[in-house]
């Protein structure tokens, strides 16, 4: 270990204290903001020399569940996802407080508020109250290295999963980090209680009240720890509870960052109640800055809506969005001076699709093939192929949830729509395409899948795909029929053949999927996928 | 001291690799940094920023506050216009001149043009035909960075410090080329502020 910073994305600062900490194995689905967790864990000489596993799961509940079985097997782990991720490890992480820990167990949760990359911007803290679970909110990289590191350790001395909740900002902002001393793995140990991980209704209810009954000592914890913090200050005319990032845009308000009004910073949950108590009693007003949803100022307000509590619910703040230093400034009350406004000749640039995508092709010819049909009948997924709603495509008419392309296409079918389209790409079909279409092939619905087949999780970066080389497979297994799985190459020169292909299983009353394949642009450069795909003969 | 930067382009356009030689240039100097990236969707051909901040003491907020900015340094000329609420009244604009079209509504160049020469500190530069000309065409963020310098508070030194680091491991040849990239942006400036 060096004493030389290093410079880290907030993401990369948890993976490196984590590390540091002993750990045994990572868990993760893509999903930005978090990606570079274990993009930072892969990299990583230090990881390959530990031997800490480290591959890409199937989706979050898969992660968050092959995490669970370390830690039952003693040993120290993470699993890391975006915020959305966590609602499809909810059925785990929720019972995951029930069973507690072994080893030390880490979910990280990363939000995106202001919904930079996201279909909603939901706070991944809901999920750790509603769980009764522990949550450190980092407001910097050391806090973040740091949290990550002591994490592991609260984990295992409250024998409970442990949140690391962060949004973009800090999971996508680079600053120094300290490191502290490279701790050992744990060894192999069964739990001493051999049932603590059934969760039969008896078992079950002795180890809630456990749980319950761990809040109070959790919350005492929080105060030692020192990351919630109560600074007090002469001018009590008003009070601040700043929870995560929300207290580095309070801070930047005021020269060398020393506030007039006591302030509260809180960086761990359970909520710190007798701190909360103190600067309510102490203070005329007060001013709540969270950086999500308004959480603790939805407790502390309350349904009496206490007139004197004050932030996103009275438009103190706005109700959505991420915060920033001018929103808080004039939250305070300060001005805030903007430069001049943007000149009307500026245009939005939205994101949009590569220049050679296979998924262009794809949509081409699907726009053609359904050209009889009129339009309205594409339900589509998350990926890069969801950029074709926006024009010149204008391609389908639905992007939910991962899956719910197959899903809602068979319930759109149901309904009499027919025939009904889903357009889903590789990685998300394994993530949660596949038992959609089992539903879809049991009830034989008159419906046209069609997989775009990139050979990689594109729209999070090029991570490797679980789908790679199995898709027919699994399409058949799942009890398609082998003539109605068509898998072509998308490419202008086979335009015609393609819409043809796809005319063909419009017309079929059943499921058929195509599978357009072309391997994505942007992973060109990648050696070891570029000898995947000659092995699988995928070309 | 305290510089603040916002860093404007287009996904794929490289930003991320500017961002990095600053980074080091300011480590050289023994500066705190903190720099907000943008990762994810609109790296596929979307508006991105960076949030670029140096200081000799501890920074706070991971975002420039509007209004705030020192520099806006961009890539593309249009994008340079996209955050100019952020720049300060004294503040400088650097921007490349060679517009990236991948939308079928960019508006006229002139216009564009036009609105860059209303900021009263800018630098307007053709990065890229800079960069064609000392033979290194694929140096022009380089160039910017080098444009930008003038107006940063970090001695030139520490920014060749920083594209050593930074190109290293591509070997020497590719070391000169930027460094040459570096001083040629700057010397840019320094005729044309
Ligand atoms: C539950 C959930 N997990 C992760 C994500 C993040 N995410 C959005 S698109 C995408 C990649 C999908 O890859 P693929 O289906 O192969 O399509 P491609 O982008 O390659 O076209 C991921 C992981 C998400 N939106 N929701």
């Amino acid at each position: 270990m060096s004493n030389q910073k290093l410079l880290l994305l907030g993401d990369e600062a948890i993976a490196q204290g984590a590390m540091d900490a002993g750990l045994s194995g990572m868990y993760a689905y893509p999903g930005t903001p978090s990606t570079e967790i274990m993009e930072y864990f892969q990299a990583s000489k230090q990881a390959e020399e530990l031997k800490i596993q480290r591959t890409w799961s199937a989706n979050e509940k898969t992660a968050m569940e092959t995490a669970l079985g370390m830690s039952y097997a003693g040993k120290r782990t993470m699993v890391a996802m975006k915020h959305v991720g966590l609602n499809v490890a909810a059925d785990a992480y929720v019972n995951s407080a029930i069973t507690g820990v072994n080893g030390g167990l880490i979910v990280v949760a990363a939000d995106d508020p202001s919904m930079h990359s996201s279909q909603n911007e939901q706070d991944s803290r809901f999920y750790a109250k509603f769980s009764l679970l522990p949550v450190f909110e980092p407001i910097n990289h050391q806090e973040a290295y740091d949290m990550a590191y002591k994490g592991l350790e609260f984990s295992e001395k409250f024998g409970l999963p442990v949140m690391i909740r962060i949004t973009t900002r800090l999971a996508h902002s680079r600053a120094g980090v300290t490191r502290l001393p490279q701790l050992p793995q744990n060894e192999l140990k069964l739990p001493k209680n051999p049932t603590q991980f059934v969760l039969l209704p008896s078992i079950a209810r002795v180890q809630y009240k456990e749980l319950l009954s761990k809040q109070d000592l959790m919350e005492k914890a929080g105060e030692e720890m020192g990351y919630n913090t109560y600074f007090d200050a002469a001018d009590k005319s008003k009070g601040i509870i700043a929870c995560g990032l929300a207290y580095n845009y309070l801070v930047e308000n005021y020269p060398d960052q020393k506030v007039p009004f006591p302030v509260l910073k809180v960086s761990q949950y359970p909520v710190p109640k007798s701190l909360v108590k103190k600067i309510a009693s102490e203070c005329n007003e007060l001013i709540i800055l969270e950086e999500g949803a308004p959480i603790l100022e939805e407790l502390i307000k309350g349904y009496l809506e206490k007139e004197n509590v004050k932030g996103r619910l009275d438009g103190t703040l706005p109700r959505d969005g991420e915060l920033n230093p001018n929103l808080v400034a004039l939250a305070m009350g300060l001005p805030s001076v903007e430069g001049k406004p943007v000149p009307s000749v500026v245009t939005s640039r939205p994101p949009a699709m590569c220049q050679g995508c296979g998924h262009i092709d794809a949509y081409n010819a699907l726009n053609v093939a359904l050209a009889d049909y009129g339009k309205g009948r594409v339900f589509s997924d998350i990926g890069c192929y969801t950029l074709g709603a926006y024009p010149p495509f204008n391609a389908i008419n639905s992007c939910v949830d991962m899956g719910a392309s197959i899903t809602m296409a068979k319930g759109a079918a149901d309904a009499g729509l027919v025939p009904a389209v889903s357009v889903i790409g590789d990685s998300t079909f394994t993530h949660s395409g596949m038992t959609g279409l089992l539903d879809a092939v049991n009830d034989k619905s008159p419906i046209t899948v069609m997989i775009s087949d990139n050979f990689t999780t594109g729209m999070t970066g090029g991570q490797d795909s679980a789908a790679l080389g199995k898709i027919e497979d699994i399409c058949a297994g799942l009890g398609v029929e082998p003539e109605h799985i068509r898998v072509f190459t998308p490419v202008k020169s086979k335009h015609d053949e393609m819409v043809q292909i796809i005319k063909e299983e419009l017309a079929y009353n059943g499921v058929s999927v195509i599978i357009p394949r072309r391997q994505c642009v942007q992973t060109m450069k990648n050696k070891n996928l570029a000898e995947k795909i000659k092995e699988l003969g995928l070309r | 001291m305290k510089t603040d930067i916002i860093l404007a382009g287009v996904g794929g356009q490289g930003i991320l690799s500017i961002a990095a030689s600053l980074g080091m240039a300011a480590l050289a100097n023994d500066l705190q940094i903190k720099q907000a990236e943008v990762h994810g969707m609109s790296q596929r051909g979307g508006a991105v920023q960076s949030h670029m901040r140096i200081s000799d003491k501890e920074i706070a907020s991971d975002l420039i506050a509007k209004g705030g900015a020192d520099l806006i340094l961009s890539v593309e000329p249009m994008e340079s216009l996209r955050y100019l609420p952020y720049l300060h009244e004294t503040g400088w604009l650097v921007t490349n001149i060679t517009p990236f079209v991948n939308i079928n509504n960019y508006p006229e160049i002139d216009a564009v043009m036009t609105e860059i020469k209303k900021i009263r500190n800018h630098i307007a530069i053709n990065a890229d035909a800079i960069a064609e000309e000392i033979g290194s065409k694929r140096s022009s963020n380089i160039v910017m960075l080098g444009a930008a310098s003038p107006f940063i508070d970090i001695p030139f030194e520490k920014f060749e410090i920083g594209i050593r680091q930074i190109f290293g491991r591509k070997g020497e040849e590719v070391v000169k080329a930027n460094l040459a990239a570096l001083r040629a942006g700057r010397e840019f400036s320094q005729k044309n502020r």
